[in-house]
C-alpha cells in the first residue's frame, strides 16, 4: 500500500471513530502532533506542581496541608502517566524533559503567575483544575488509546482537586473580611489566565484544524472556553465573589454568559517566556533535574551491579 | 497526666516536623517516580502526627482541636528528635535521615502494639505498616547509594557522618518517657539501642558504609531545645494561624 | 559506564481484588525490579486500586504486529460454530 492509501485508511478509521494503538501505521503529522501535545499536556502537569508547593509549609491547618499535598502529588502522577502515554510513540521521557529544561517546550502559561496567598491554592483547584477538567474530559475519548487511557485516570483523580480548592474559597467567603478579601484578590489574579488557559481563539489558533480532523481534540478552544464562563459563573456566585470582568452579561438568546475581551498581548508575552515566573519555574525544574542526575546514576550502577553478581553466581554454580 | 500528654505529643511533633521536611521535596524530587514515593511518606507521617494531636487534645482535655497543638504552640515545646528538623540537604541526607527516624520508629511502633493505653496502641497498629514500608524503602535507598557509583558512596556516607550526632538522643529517655514506661503505656527506650544498631550495621554493611564512630551525642529536641531550625520551621508552618487568628481555615 | 541512561521502562499489572485478573494499568521508570514494585505502588494504587502488582521491563514484551493483523485474527471470523448461538434448539427447550 502507498503512503496516500495508508493515510487515507487511517482517517477513515479515525473518523469512525475507531482508536489508534502505538504499533498501528500512523501518519508522520499525527505522530507529532501527539507528541508535541502531550509532551505539552505533560510538562504542565510537573510545572504545575510548583505554584502549589509554595504553599504546603504554610497550609494553615493539617487537614489542608494533607489534601494539598495528596493534590500536588496527584499531579506529578498526571504528569508520569502522560510522558508514558508519549513514550508508546517512541520518544524517550528523558528527551522530553530536557526539551522543557532547556525553553524549547512549552507548558501551560498558566503556571507562570505567582502564587501569593493561601486563598491561590482554592483559586487554582477550582478554576485551573476546573479548566483542566474542561480540557481533559473530551480526551478521554481522544483517538489515541494511550493517551485516551491515560486522561480517564487523570481526570478519575482530578474530581477531587476542583472540590479541594472550592471548599478552600468557600471556607473563606464564610470566614473573616481579611479572608475574603484574600479570596476575591485571588480570583482578580487568577480568572483572566484561567481564560487563557483554553489556548488561543479559534480564528488564531494554528494546531487546532488538524486535532480536530484526527480527533485528538474534540471540541474548540472557544468552546471549552464559553463552557468554563458558563460553568464558573453560578460556582462565583455561591461563593458570593466577583468576577473581575465589567463586560460579562447573559444572553437570554445563546444562553451563553459573553465574556470581555481577554488580553492576547499578554497571553502571548507568558507563552513566550515573559511571564512573571517562566524564568523561575524553569530554574526550579532544572536544578531538581540537575540535583538528582548522581541519584538517578547511583540507581543505574547499583542495579547493574546487582544484575552482574547475580550472572557471576550463576555460573558459579 | 502532663507526662502523657508530653509523651503523645512528642510522637506527633516527630511526625509533623518530618512531614513538613519531607514537603519541601514534593515537585523537586530527582526523578518523579520518586517524588510521588516520597510523598507518599510525608502523608503517612502526617496521617500519624493527626492522630496523635488528635488525642493529645482529648487527653488534654482543653476542648482544643489538632491544629491547636501544630499551630500555637512555640520552638520550646515542641518535642521532635533535633534529627527530624535537619535540613534535607541533598537525597542522600533526606534518606539517611529517615533511615535513622524508620529503623528507630519500627522499633518503637512495634512495642507501642502492646502498650497498655488501648488508644496509642490502636494508632501504633495503624502507623507500624506505614513504618514497615518506610524503613524498606530508606534501607533500600541507603544500599542503592552506598553501593552505587563512587560519588553516590561519598554522599551517602557523608550524611551518615553529619546526622549520626543526633541519634543519640533515640535512647535517653526523658521524664515523660520514664513516666511512661513504669505505665507500660511507652517502651523503655534504652533498650531498643541494641536492636537498632544491629539492624543499622547490617544495612551499613550491605551498602559499603561505615558506621560513624563518634561518641558525642547532641540531645535537647525532646524536651524542647532545639537547633536554629526549628524556629524558621515554625514560623512557616504557623504563619496563617498566627497572622489572622480566630479563624477558621 | 552508562551512566546518562533513561531508568528502563516498566508495564504495570494489577489485580484489583481476588478473584480478578490482572490488568494493564500504566507504565513507569524503575532503575530495577524491586524499585518498580514500589513505585508501582506509589504511583497506582494511592487510592487502594489494587491488592497484587505484576511488573514487567517493556523491552521483554513481544506484541503482535497489526500490519499482520488479518492473518492473525481475521481466520477466526467465520468459525461461528464455535459460539452457542450457531446452533437452533426448540423453544421450549429453556436454560441451555
Ligand atoms: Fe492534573
Ligand atoms: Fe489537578
Amino acid at each position: 500500500m502507498t503512503t496516500i492509501d495508508l493515510e487515507e485508511q487511517f482517517m477513515k478509521r479515525v473518523a469512525a471513530d475507531e482508536k489508534v494503538e502505538p504499533k498501528d501505521w500512523m501518519p508522520e503529522k499525527y505522530r507529532k502532533t501527539l507528541i508535541r501535545q502531550i509532551a505539552q499536556h505533560a510538562h504542565s502537569e510537573v510545572v504545575g506542581m510548583l505554584p502549589e508547593a509554595n504553599y504546603i509549609s504554610r497550609a494553615p491547618s493539617l487537614r489542608r496541608k494533607a489534601a494539598l499535598l495528596a493534590k500536588i502529588q496527584d499531579e506529578g502522577g498526571h504528569g508520569l502517566y502522560l510522558y508514558c502515554a508519549a513514550e508508546t510513540l517512541g520518544v524517550e521521557r528523558d528527551t522530553l524533559i530536557e526539551e522543557l529544561h532547556s525553553g524549547k517546550a512549552k507548558y501551560s502559561s498558566i503556571f507562570n503567575y505567582p502564587t501569593l496567598s493561601w486563598a491561590d491554592m482554592g483559586a487554582i483547584g477550582w478554576l485551573v483544575d476546573g479548566a483542566a477538567i474542561l480540557n481533559q474530559v473530551p480526551l478521554c475519548k481522544c483517538s489515541y488509546g494511550p493517551y485516551a487511557r491515560a486522561m480517564v485516570r487523570v481526570c478519575k483523580e482530578e474530581s477531587f482537586h476542583q472540590r479541594q480548592g472550592y471548599e478552600i474559597l468557600l471556607t473563606l467567603c464564610n470566614g473573616s473580611a481579611d479572608q475574603k478579601q484574600m479570596a476575591q484578590d485571588s480570583l482578580n489574579r487568577w480568572w483572566w489566565p484561567s481564560l487563557m488557559m483554553f489556548g488561543p481563539s479559534d480564528a488564531d489558533s494554528t494546531n487546532s484544524e488538524y486535532s480536530m480532523k484526527t480527533k485528538i481534540k474534540r471540541f474548540s478552544n472557544d468552546e471549552l472556553r464559553q463552557k468554563f464562563v458558563d460553568a464558573t459563573k453560578p460556582q462565583a456566585d455561591i461563593l458570593g465573589l466577583t468576577i473581575p470582568d465589567p463586560d460579562l452579561k447573559f444572553n437570554e438568546q445563546t444562553r451563553h454568559w459573553e465574556y470581555g475581551e481577554i488580553d492576547w498581548e499578554e497571553f502571548h508575552n507568558v507563552v513566550q517566556g515573559n511571564g512573571v515566573c517562566n524564568k523561575i519555574r524553569l530554574r526550579e525544574r532544572n536544578e531538581a533535574w540537575d540535583n538528582g542526575k548522581w541519584v538517578r546514576e547511583a540507581a543505574t550502577a547499583y542495579a547493574e551491579k546487582r544484575e552482574q553478581r547475580k550472572n557471576e553466581s550463576k555460573q558459579v554454580a | 497526666m502532663n507526662s502523657k500528654k508530653n509523651y503523645i505529643l512528642h510522637l506527633a511533633d516527630n511526625g509533623l516536623i518530618l512531614a513538613q521536611r519531607l514537603g519541601e521535596w514534593c515537585g523537586h524530587g530527582p526523578v518523579l517516580e520518586q517524588d510521588i514515593a516520597l510523598t507518599n511518606i510525608a502523608l503517612d507521617v502526617l496521617g500519624q502526627a493527626r492522630y496523635f494531636y488528635q488525642y493529645a487534645a482529648e487527653v488534654d482535655g482543653q476542648g482544643k482541636e489538632e491544629d491547636f497543638y501544630a499551630y500555637f504552640r512555640d520552638e520550646r515545646e515542641f518535642k521532635n528528635f533535633l534529627l527530624i528538623e535537619q535540613p534535607n540537604g541533598d537525597w542522600a541526607h533526606t534518606i539517611m535521615r529517615q533511615f535513622f527516624y524508620d529503623n528507630f520508629m519500627q522499633l518503637v511502633y512495634t512495642s507501642l502494639l502492646s502498650s497498655s493505653d488501648k488508644q496509642i496502641a490502636a494508632i501504633a497498629s495503624k502507623a507500624i505498616k506505614e513504618v514497615n514500608y518506610h524503613l524498606k524503602f530508606s534501607s533500600e535507598w541507603v544500599i542503592r547509594m552506598g553501593d552505587g557509583t563512587d560519588e553516590s558512596h561519598k554522599r551517602i556516607q557523608d550524611a551518615a557522618n553529619n546526622l549520626w550526632e543526633y541519634t543519640g538522643e533515640f535512647f535517653v529517655p526523658t521524664t515523660y518517657e520514664t513516666e511512661m514506661a513504669s505505665k507500660g503505656i511507652a517502651p523503655n527506650i534504652a533498650s531498643l539501642k541494641n536492636d537498632w544498631h544491629t539492624r543499622g550495621n547490617e544495612i551499613f554493611s550491605e551498602a559499603t558504609l561505615q558506621v560513624p564512630q563518634a561518641t558525642w551525642f547532641q540531645s535537647g529536641g525532646k524536651t524542647g531545645t532545639h537547633t536554629e531550625y526549628l524556629g524558621i520551621m515554625l514560623t512557616d508552618l504557623q504563619y496563617l494561624q498566627r497572622a489572622y487568628p480566630g479563624n477558621s481555615w | 559506564m552508562s551512566n546518562t541512561k533513561n531508568w528502563p521502562l516498566w508495564e504495570v499489572f494489577i489485580r484489583s481484588k481476588n478473584g480478578l485478573n490482572h490488568k494493564h494499568v500504566g507504565s513507569l521508570h524503575a532503575s530495577d525490579s524491586e524499585m518498580a514494585l514500589e513505585n508501582a505502588r506509589d504511583v497506582y494504587t494511592r487510592r487502594q486500586e489494587g491488592i497484587s502488582i505484576w511488573v514487567v521491563e517493556s523491552k521483554n514484551i513481544s506484541a503482535s504486529d497489526p500490519k499482520i493483523n488479518d492473518e492473525m485474527f481475521d481466520p477466526a471470523a467465520d468459525k461461528v460454530y464455535r459460539h452457542p448461538t450457531f446452533y437452533n434448539l426448540p423453544d421450549e427447550l429453556k436454560h441451555m
